[in-house]
């Protein structure tokens, strides 16, 4: 029987699609389809000759001409270095969580090395991306792969890469940020952050901090005390009731108010506590939905091997809650990165706070916004989209959803 | 060696150690997070009545009542800057609530489109829809809304070189000039017979389904009721005379636009950027909520002998809309929570509106207690809404 049914598979013809069957299949196989294939490509036609015109006719040069202050705003030039060794802490963790974890990193750690190589051999002049540059960022894709080989040494488990992880973002900030009358490393003050880089760590920094203010509230949110319950339901609500702006605008406007007259907190640190607040409640939001997805089995089993609550909490419920909610923590991830361009709003110098202001200071470049928004715009899609990619491969080497 | 205690002997004794006593610890646990919570606040709160009272600001809203000072570049109720904080509040919350609205309907259409183009068997149409979903989904809404405010609308011709569609409408820097209608001669005679056959169309549709369920014979409900719905007013129209709706063409002047209704083009640039977002997460759900709908279902449909359409209609989108009406709902919140972004495009939302009375009479607290509370209630709405839905569909347990 095994045979013949391999048999029947070696001898099925090899489909050969031709073209005008693929066309009629695919766009005219009835007639309300050929309608719409006839009617998008009209539209189709209509929309590419301008389309190519201005492409042809755009004029970047509000980009092009100072692309630096894009990615880390007007961070003083003699200490760009600094930012730079950030990126190269990152090719590196990449590349070494990429030989730790495979599948879903794989991806984002390619994705990650081709755009450093399009941007290096990227054909614009050498006045808009010098040697240096070009060198330096080929030179990155070098770091992902000798983080990939050291992924082969005693390096490569993933607990050492989380700590790795934890420890250089820690090491980064400290970097970027410097330290008072230090000669080596003067203190940047956040006035001078900006661009790209505020975006992202801003969004990592809210959601490193709002990891475990989250998981607290959810637990809070299903604890059996009144009381607890009640302060985290009211958290959760108020801050998912209303608008991401009124929050920051809250840390920005009102903490100042709410703190001593000598208390004095950094803008930019409000802005990401208001980050980190609001991220919190989403957060506290999607462990709940990890919590829910255990079966009470669970709790059952681990109080009769004689586990206490806290116990059973930690060492039983929470890791399974947590690892199926690790897709949900992306995709926060992503819209919190998304929602960071909101800085511009509390005069916060991110990367479409950079272009506005570009674009704003020099009469000649008011007719070239449309260059500089979309020049952002594809910043983040090429972000976001291969985080989201990553993400639902991730969602399937977890097999969420499968068992 | 000591003598071991028999674990027995404390159920004997029946004396817990309070430390261990799950009612104590719990006890003690909801005191202590109650003192936390209760003395950050208080420590906080009193922070800000001391800066409060020291620069002279209370914590009233007394101040509402004074004259706002400022214009505000849209309003749907007369406004001028003569008028209150209060009024000008009502203008902000007015033009909250048309943004909402209008992008909510507009979103869900542009989306259920979108989403049933991602299940078509067309290819052109699917990859299509793809495209704009996986386009618009990963840009941040107000790098959009930039790119439509400062990039598309404000680059817009001048009034005198306006784009037009006909007479119907014209494009310019000042704003979106288009036709309206204007009550004529025997308007109210004619609304009224309109409102009748309305009703009259609707009872007839379903008094002709339901005897069509009871018999089985063909009923043409829909045709009869449309042609009530359609002819009754056409009568109407006749048998007032004159003309009860007449139009209000758009007419170039000398320096701008007479007539019709305008739209600013902060407001067309935050209904586009909103609605194409929303648009998008809304195509997403749908088309997860078809495909959630087991194959099974159309099969069997299309075999007892209805249509690829009425197999849809009648089979497949009312089990899919049990999964798709939650989620858009909480899209529809999320649509309006982002239109407080109109802050940055210069549209006068409650948001904005609420960030320039804090700016020039320096109330920051009471100002933001409103706005949020506003929100609330906003949120408050479309979850009572989800929750009614909820219930009404959700599955009778068998």
């Amino acid at each position: 029987m095994a045979s013949v049914a391999t048999e029947t598979e070696i001898k099925r013809p090899q489909q050969q699609i031709s073209l005008p069957r693929w066309l009629r299949q695919n766009l005219f196989n009835n007639w309300y389809n050929s309608l719409l294939t006839i009617l998008a490509l009209w539209l189709l036609i209509r929309a590419a000759p301008p389309l190519v015109n201005w492409l042809l006719q755009a004029n970047w040069s509000p980009v092009l001409s100072r692309p630096v202050l894009y990615f880390v705003g007007q961070y003083p030039a003699a200490q760009l270095w600094r930012p730079a060794v950030g990126v190269v802490l990152i090719s590196f963790l990449l590349g070494l969580s990429w030989g730790v974890w495979r599948g879903p990193l794989r991806t984002f750690a390619l994705v990650l090395m081709s755009i450093y190589a399009v941007l290096a051999l990227l054909p614009v002049g050498m006045e808009t991306l010098g040697l240096t540059g070009r060198l330096f960022l080929a030179g990155n894709i070098l770091v992902v792969v000798l983080g990939l080989a050291a992924s082969r040494t005693p390096l490569g488990k993933g607990r050492w890469v989380i700590l790795l992880g934890l420890l250089s973002f820690a090491v980064f900030i400290l970097l970027v940020r410097g330290f008072a009358g230090n000669p080596r490393l003067p203190q940047i003050q956040t006035t001078s952050w900006g661009g790209l880089m505020l975006n992202l760590l801003v969004a990592a920094v809210g959601i490193v901090a709002s990891f475990p203010i989250g998981v607290l509230l959810a637990l809070g949110r299903r604890s059996r005390l009144p009381v607890v319950k009640l302060f985290s339901t009211l958290f959760i609500e108020l801050v998912r009731g209303v608008p991401l702006i009124t929050i920051l605008f809250l840390g920005s406007i009102l903490l100042p108010l709410f703190l001593q007259e000598n208390v004095r907190i950094d803008r930019v640190i409000r802005a990401i506590i208001g980050m980190t607040m609001f991220s919190a409640a989403y957060m506290a939001e999607n462990v709940r939905g990890g919590l829910q997805a255990i079966p009470e089995g669970q709790y059952e089993a681990a109080r009769a091997i004689g586990l206490n609550g806290p116990l059973t909490t930690g060492l039983i419920i929470l890791p399974q809650a947590l690892r199926l909610v690790i897709p949900a923590i992306v995709g926060q991830f992503i819209a919190l990165f998304k929602d960071t361009t909101l800085l511009i709003i509390v005069g916060i110098n991110e990367i479409l706070g950079i272009g506005k202001s570009l674009v704003l200071g020099n009469p000649e470049w008011i007719t070239a916004q449309k260059e500089v928004y979309l020049f952002i715009a594809i910043v983040f899609w090429v972000f976001t989209y291969a985080m989201s990619h990553s993400s639902r491969r991730l969602e399937k080497a977890l097999g969420i959803g499968e068992r | 060696m000591a003598q071991r205690r028999s674990p027995l002997s404390i159920v004997a004794g029946g004396a817990i150690p309070l430390w261990r006593d799950i009612r104590v610890l719990q006890a003690v646990g909801q005191i202590v997070s109650a003192i936390v919570v209760l003395g950050l606040l208080y420590f906080l709160f009193s922070n800000m009545m001391e800066a409060a009272n020291a620069r002279g600001l209370g914590l009233g809203y007394d101040f509402l009542e004074q004259s706002a000072g400022f214009d505000l570049g849209d309003a749907l109720i007369p406004y001028d800057p003569s008028m209150t904080f209060s009024r000008a509040l009502l203008v902000g919350l007015l033009n909250t609530l048309r943004v909402a609205l209008v992008g909510v309907v507009l979103a869900t259409v542009l989306g259920i489109v979108v989403g049933l183009s991602r299940l078509s068997s067309n290819w052109l149409v699917r990859n299509l829809a793809n495209v704009y979903v996986e386009t618009i989904r990963n840009v941040p809404l107000l790098v959009q809304l930039f790119f439509w405010f400062f990039a598309v609308f404000q680059q817009l011709p001048p009034v005198a070189e306006s784009i037009t569609l006909g007479p119907f409408a014209a494009l310019n820097q000042r704003g979106i000039n288009m036709v309206a209608l204007r009550r004529g001669e025997g308007f109210t005679t004619w609304l009224a017979i309109t409102a009748v056959a309305i009703l009259l169309a609707l009872a007839l549709y379903l008094a002709l389904s339901r005897y069509r369920l009871r018999t089985g014979r063909r009923t043409h409900s829909g045709l009869v009721a449309l042609l009530v719905l359609l002819g009754l007013p056409l009568l109407g129209w006749f048998l007032v005379g004159g003309a009860p709706l007449t139009t209000d063409f758009p007419v170039l002047g000398r320096f701008n636009y007479t007539g019709g209704t305008t739209i600013t083009t902060n407001f067309a640039a935050l209904l586009v950027g909103l609605v194409i977002y929303t648009a998008a997460f809304i195509a997403e759900i749908v088309r997860a909520g078809i495909q959630a709908v087991s194959k099974g279902q159309r099969e069997a449909a299309r075999s007892l002998g209805l249509s690829g359409l009425q197999a849809m209609r009648l089979v497949v989108f009312p089990q899919a809309l049990r999964v798709i009406v939650p989620p858009l709902i909480s899209q529809y919140l999320n649509l309006t929570k982002n239109s407080s972004l109109a802050v940055a495009i210069g549209f006068p939302d409650l948001f904005a509106v609420g960030k320039t009375i804090i700016d020039q009479a320096g109330r920051a607290v009471p100002v933001f207690v409103l706005i949020m509370v506003t929100y609330l209630l906003i949120s408050l709405t479309y979850s009572l809404i989800l929750n009614l839905y909820n219930r009404r569909i959700s599955f009778v347990e068998r």
